[in-house]
């Protein structure tokens, strides 16, 4: 395949994943500041913003008056934004015309219906009222995409880029929020077991989708250190670091079996692989979980950058 | 608009009423379908379009917005015979084509025998001396030709432009189609109409079929160069490099290797056999042609006749659209094949000649002026339905360089029914049947694509200027 298309299907994946993500930790946040009075409130979304990367840009438009509205529309819609989600799915659908020849019928027609429907959706600022079914068909939209991706695609090095590109995205977002929030996991911090805390970790696992699971695996009990193991080493949660980087392993050992050889992303891949292996969540702890965190998404970058190299995304 | 003229032959209802053979069938259907239903239909199709990104971007239009080529849902229909007698003339036609491009960038004997002014080819930007004195591989020049053709009457096709360079237009040939079987399936088992769907394939092997020398034995590697995702025709380019299981290559993915064009794929750099290109000559070449183009590839002109690919079609087939050279068509014709052409030119004053000119100005305001290098219906006049004032500054543009135009005279297009808010209704219509060339043969896909003036009384078709689509079914004996 072409180097461009392969560019094109990794970025019209990442761009995919990232709009999902963003949906969840909005509805997160959402969720977090109805329960809360108006200073926690503002702090959540603050660190919405702060988890996407945003800071610096919502800053110079709102200042530090993190006011739902703004931040939801600021995220969602504002082109003050240019990562805004909305762009990102325009972005999604110019990569999937780009390399339309290279997806089924049934994938393109769910990204451009996805692109058609938010458009629609997001033409006009999004009430409060009106939030829960944005980000509602935001995430049936991503369903849509990825079921017609499983159902009908050849098992082919576009396949496998698609793949990396949405693994890479994933982990990336999952470590980003594990970045923002480390503290909450601290077991240093003071009121464990409160029932500030639980709600916390709550949002954290809500973020990414993962409270139904998290509880069902532990008969309801929360705790700092079994969440933060279940988000960064339990491969058996599709968001957590170390499912993605299973994803990683098959898909780039896929493309060296098809293409008879091993490139430097797979060097890397394996070093990140094997930490995730044999690292546990005590040493984790003990050599600092922002440090570990901070490690990881670095290292994540370093492996996207490669794989665009070896297999010659630019020319 | 001028008023669709009475006596304009409608191809499905008779001057009496009474419904024509071709779309006997189709009525018995139509008459037992509910109205509502199919206005119903109408929307289903849209949002169909819509979701599956058939647009097409109009150039110079405000916001570069993609936009959907109206489809109406009564299909154009040719009867078995009908079709026979076309498909002989369009053959002819268009094995003339190619031994008169063959004959232009070698000995030029039609010049020479005098029935072609050589002023024609002289300045003339679409004639390539690049290509002079060589053979594109399999001797063909146009893989693929769109022959315009439009009707008058029962018997009456004429040709109205020939289209050689880059014909467009099969994607919705195949997806009107489609878009019909969906809708109306039972509508098939009714009436036997002649597949169209497997013209990728025949595109890709016809294609296959002229290797350059230096392609080694393997599977033929096959791209469509596109200009990109902002070309008013990438749907069509994407939808055929999908059909047909080829690369969708742009100038920034290839470059010169070892002698031959190579694109950059996840492994390293692989050659292309055969390029099918939506890029115009000009742009193909920085080296050739436009030093600025960043749509084509720098030295392809050298690799291709040094034989390390062959490119679809071969440049410098554009002189053949050329709007002059049209004019003599049927001198053409019989030079190459030794036959009078089956299927006559529309009556054509050149008006590079005196008399003509003359007699043109006279009449502007019952005739078609066309710009001889134009296409897309821009930069034309219509006589009948200009002001005064268009005319006379169309006038003062064709007394100034006349041999810039010919002139045709208002033909009286043929109908077919679209449906409209009150039921069936005449719009004028032509045909582009699509035309592959290989050494091993001329293959005509059955049908094309029919272009619909959807404004009452309207002569001008073409979808950058308001025209639609029908589904085009030539029907099995």
């Amino acid at each position: 395949m072409l180097g461009r298309s392969a560019n094109g299907i990794f970025w019209l994946f990442r761009n995919l994943e990232r709009a999902e993500n963003t949906a969840r930790l909005i509805e997160a946040g959402f969720r977090m500041a109805l329960t809360r009075d108006a200073r926690d409130a503002s702090d959540e979304w603050r660190s919405v913003i702060v988890t996407l990367g945003l800071r610096a840009l919502y800053e110079t438009k709102f200042g530090t008056d993190y006011a739902g509205p703004n931040v939801i529309n600021f995220i969602l819609r504002d082109k003050d934004n240019p990562g805004n989600v909305l762009a990102m799915c325009e972005l999604a659908r110019t990569n999937a015309r780009m390399v339309r020849a290279g997806i089924t019928r049934e994938v393109w027609e769910s990204v451009n219906d996805s692109w058609l429907r938010m458009r629609e959706l997001l033409a006009r600022p999004v009430a409060e009222t009106r939030l829960g079914a944005v980000l509602d068909t935001l995430r049936r939209q991503s369903t849509q995409v990825r079921g017609a991706m499983e159902g009908t695609m050849l098992r082919n090095e576009i396949y496998n880029f698609a793949r990396i590109g949405s693994f890479i995205e994933r982990a990336d977002n999952t470590a980003r929020i594990l970045d923002v929030k480390y503290y909450v996991l601290l077991p240093s911090i003071s009121y464990v077991g409160s029932s500030l805390d639980n709600v916390q970790w709550e949002n954290v696992l809500r973020s990414l989708a993962g409270e139904r699971a998290y509880r069902w695996l532990n008969a309801g009990r929360m705790e700092a250190r079994g969440i933060a193991e279940f988000l960064i080493l339990d491969s058996r949660f599709p968001r957590s670091l170390a499912f993605c980087y299973g994803k990683l392993r098959s898909n780039l050992a896929h493309l060296a079996r098809e293409y008879g050889c091993e490139t430097e992303a797979h060097a890397i891949l394996q070093e990140a692989d094997c930490d995730l292996h044999t690292i546990t969540i005590d040493a984790i702890f003990e050599q600092g979980l922002h440090e570990y965190i901070a490690k990881f998404i670095s290292r994540n970058t370093r492996l996207a950058n490669q794989i665009q190299y070896d297999y010659r995304f630019i020319d | 608009m001028k008023a669709a003229s009475p006596s304009s032959y409608d191809e499905m209802f008779a001057a009496d009423g009474s419904v024509r053979p071709a779309y006997c069938g189709y009525e018995e259907w139509y008459a037992n379908q509910p109205a509502d239903l199919l206005r119903r239909k109408g929307t289903e199709a849209e949002a169909f379009f819509r979701r599956t990104g058939i647009t097409f971007n109009v150039y110079g239009s405000e916001d570069a917005e993609e936009r959907l080529i109206p489809f109406d849902m009564v299909p154009r229909i040719i009867t078995a015979h009908q079709w026979r007698r076309l498909s002989r003339g369009i053959e002819q036609r268009v094995r003339a084509l190619n031994a008169f491009l063959h004959d232009l960038y070698h000995r030029q004997e039609i010049v020479r025998s005098g029935r072609l002014p050589a002023r024609l080819l002289e300045k003339n930007p679409a004639f390539l001396p690049q290509m002079v004195g060589f053979t594109p591989p399999g001797g063909v020049y146009t893989h693929i030709v769109g022959i315009d053709l439009v009707r008058t009457g029962e018997d009456d096709f004429m040709v109205l432009e020939d289209n050689a360079r880059t014909p467009s237009g099969v994607s919705y040939m195949l997806e009107n189609r489609e878009t019909m079987m969906a809708m109306f399936p039972e509508l098939f088992t009714r009436v036997r109409v002649r597949e169209v769907s497997d013209y990728p394939r025949r595109l890709a092997r016809s294609l296959a079929a002229c290797l350059p020398p230096a392609a080694k034995g393997h599977q033929p590697v096959v791209a469509v160069l596109t200009p990109g995702i902002y070309n008013s025709a990438y749907f069509e380019h994407a939808f055929l490099a999908d059909q047909m299981g080829a690369e969708l290559v742009e100038g920034s993915d290839l470059r010169i290797e070892n002698g031959r064009i190579a694109m950059r794929t996840t492994q390293g750099y692989t050659p292309i056999d055969v390029l099918y290109r939506r890029v115009d000559d000009d742009y193909l070449d920085p080296l050739s042609f436009k030093p600025e183009s960043q749509l084509g590839v720098s030295g392809i002109m050298d690799v291709y006749r040094a034989g390390g690919i062959t490119i679809a079609n071969a440049p410098g087939t554009g002189i053949a659209d050329d709007k002059a050279i049209y004019s003599f068509m049927p001198e053409i014709v019989e030079f190459y094949t030794g036959e009078k052409p089956i299927l006559p030119n529309v009556p054509t004053w050149r008006c590079s000649e005196p008399d003509a000119l003359k007699y043109v100005l006279e009449h502007l305001s019952e005739l078609v002026v066309k710009e001889v290098h134009g296409s897309g219906g821009y930069g034309m006049l219509i006589g009948p339905t200009s002001t005064k004032k268009e005319i006379a500054a169309f006038a003062a543009k064709l007394a100034a360089r006349p041999h810039n135009y010919i002139a045709q005279p208002t033909l009286s297009l043929s109908t077919v029914p679209i449906l409209g808010r009150g039921g069936l209704t005449p719009r004028h219509v032509d045909l582009r049947p699509f035309v592959l060339v290989s050494p091993g043969g001329i293959d005509i896909t059955p049908g094309g694509l029919t272009r619909v003036a959807l404004k009452k009384g309207s002569l001008v078709v073409n979808s950058s200027q308001g025209g639609g689509t029908k589904d085009s079914w030539v029907l099995d004996d």
